[in-house]
């Protein structure tokens, strides 16, 4: 394991945001790699207190965090302010909202 | 011990062509069923509310001819959900006729063709709310009332297995489903077998997607899931491809707010305690999963409302100082708008790429925008020629924004075209409700002909 800080993009193997259903975002961060996946959820850099000052959302826009085990994923869903489509709406399907988790620092183990 | 095979050739039938190698591979094997789903709400409310595909024709008759053909060659049932990316009645009926018309091209011996429909009467929905019925909005939605529902264009049903056993307990050898849960359309077989109702959902649940629970990532190719009274193993056809417990697990989450529960009508599958192992190179044997039947019975809708015919303009910006001032800008062409139009009667939108395009509300560098924007603009009204009167106005005034400190005075923004582009009419989701019924099958009227040659 690396001592620094690193970006998510290079402890995640997948880092994605589609449509769950036509009001909500998911962001999935997967990893393929237990000991990184163990070092994200440990550093606390994605909470939802974290997703809430990334995407300047209120908290009650954040209607599921889950740190799931059997994927080695951290997964949470935002709650859009119109439904997906709407005129003005610039992705139908969800798929590039993840962009700002990319650069996330992740700090050294402690 | 006792199986079923569910072979999946394609996640979403329509939407891309299914790949026929690993197809052909699949078949070959003598599964039970062949099955897909054909829907998606990801396209957004135009083809609910327009009532048309996102798919072209050919590429739904493609899959069709490719399942139909290997289906009744094995002698096994085909069932697709969803027809036609919204499973509206249109689309169901679209379906059906290539499924009559790819008989008679191929001369297939008689096979027994079932369908149902999902599309819901707004009237039936008056008439609940006035009898006290309470039409619950999911996710945050309020309750439906009637000024919504009146705005609203066209409303389908989401079915459970019901539909599909009904059909199947007739004979049905091919069934054209309207729209539906994605995992019921395997689960409903099954669970028409006797295999316990948490296997026969979680089935389904990993099947829907085709090869997006295999790895590496390559969609459209065809994935095998076997279910036992004890277990679900799913296979990856593709020779380049794998079912490993990360992608299988993985898949869980897909789509979904969270990884764990997924509703249908008549209840809620819980994968919390799904147990994932390797059971070859390219299997994964899932144990596990639990079912908790609804307390109530409630069926979820879907429908879009018309909010209007739509042009679009396009202008580009590459002064700084128009860049750090295009709120101004946006803002002039408003006021211009109502100085012409008056207040309402039609809507406009100002996407700003470069700046916030893409995540709008959600974009944290809102306020480093980049060297150039383009400004994309859409007019809303009820007729085509008031939003192609909106969408000019708002993108031809941005030409001439009044801006204090502007060096440049002979136009304000650049132009690709100096006009404006019909686009397809604007819907909004107005329906992701549920609906209190007294027996599943209300919503879904099922048909069945006999198909000859």
């Amino acid at each position: 394991m690396t001592a620094g800080p690193q970006r998510l993009d290079r402890l995640a193997k997948t880092i994605r945001s589609k449509n769950a259903g036509v009001d909500q975002i998911t962001f999935d961060v997967i990893f393929d790699d237990r000991a990184a996946f163990e070092r994200v959820v440990r550093s606390g850099v994605l909470s939802r207190e974290t997703v809430t000052r990334l995407y300047g959302v209120a908290p009650e826009r954040i209607v599921d965090f889950v740190v799931y085990e059997p994927g080695l994923a951290i997964k949470f869903t935002l709650r859009r302010l119109r439904p997906s489509g709407s005129p003005g709406d610039g992705d139908i399907f969800g798929a590039q909202q993840y962009a700002p988790l990319l650069a996330l620092e992740v700090p050294p183990d402690a | 011990m006792r199986t079923l095979r569910f072979l999946c050739p394609n996640g979403h039938l329509g939407f891309a062509p299914l790949k026929v190698p690993s197809f052909e591979l699949g078949v070959a094997t003598r599964p039970d069923f062949i099955l897909a789903d054909s829907g998606s709400d990801d396209i957004g409310p135009g083809p609910l509310g327009h009532d048309t595909s996102t798919s072209p024709r050919e590429w739904q008759e493609h899959d069709l001819e490719h399942m139909l053909l290997a289906a009744r060659r094995l002698g096994v049932p085909m069932i697709i959900g969803s027809a036609g990316d919204t499973g509206t009645n249109s689309r169901v009926d679209l379906y059906v006729g290539i499924i009559r018309d790819l008989a008679r091209k191929h001369g297939l011996a008689p096979f027994r063709l079932g369908w149902f429909y999902s599309e819901v009467d707004k009237e039936l929905l008056r008439a609940k709310i006035r009898a006290g019925d309470t039409i619950r909005g999911l996710e945050g939605r309020g309750d439906l009332d009637e000024a919504e529902l009146d705005a609203t264009e066209r409303v389908v049903a989401v079915a459970g297995i019901h539909p599909f056993v009904r059909l199947l307990d007739a004979g049905a050898d091919v069934i054209i489903g309207g729209r539906c849960s994605d995992a019921v359309v395997f689960a409903a077989p099954a669970i028409r077998a006797g295999y316990p109702e948490a296997l026969s959902y979680y089935l389904g649940k990993v099947l829907e997607c085709a090869s997006f629970c295999a790895e590496p990532y390559g969609a459209k190719e065809t994935v095998i899931g076997t279910i036992s009274d004890e277990d679900v193993r799913v296979t990856a056809m593709a020779p380049f491809q794998r079912c490993t417990v990360a992608s299988v697990a993985g898949h869980a989450m897909y789509e979904r707010a969270n990884p764990y529960d997924e509703t249908v009508a008549g209840g809620r599958l819980d994968m919390r305690d799904c147990h994932y192992e390797q059971a070859d190179a390219r299997t994964t044997r899932v144990t596990g999963p639990r079912f908790f039947p609804a307390d109530e019975k409630r069926v979820k809708l879907e429908g879009a409302a018309k909010v209007g015919e739509r042009y679009v303009g396009m202008a580009g910006i590459r002064d700084p100082y128009t860049i750090a001032h295009v709120d101004e800008v946006i803002a002039w062409s408003r006021q211009q708008l109502r100085e012409h139009l008056g207040d309402d009667g039609y809507e406009v939108h100002f996407n700003v790429f470069g700046r916030d395009g893409v995540m709008g509300d959600l974009e944290p560098l809102r306020d480093r925008p980049a060297h150039e924007l383009c400004v994309v603009v859409q007019g809303i009204a009820p007729t085509q020629a008031k939003a192609e009167e909106v969408a000019m106005i708002a993108t031809r005034q941005m030409f001439y924004a009044r801006l204090p400190d502007v060096k440049g005075t002979a136009g304000g923004v650049a132009f690709l075209l100096d006009e404006v582009l019909p686009a397809s009419p604007a819907y909004r989701w107005s329906l992701n409700h549920t609906l209190r019924v007294d027996d599943y099958l209300e919503l879904f009227p099922t048909h069945i002909e006999e198909v000859t040659p």
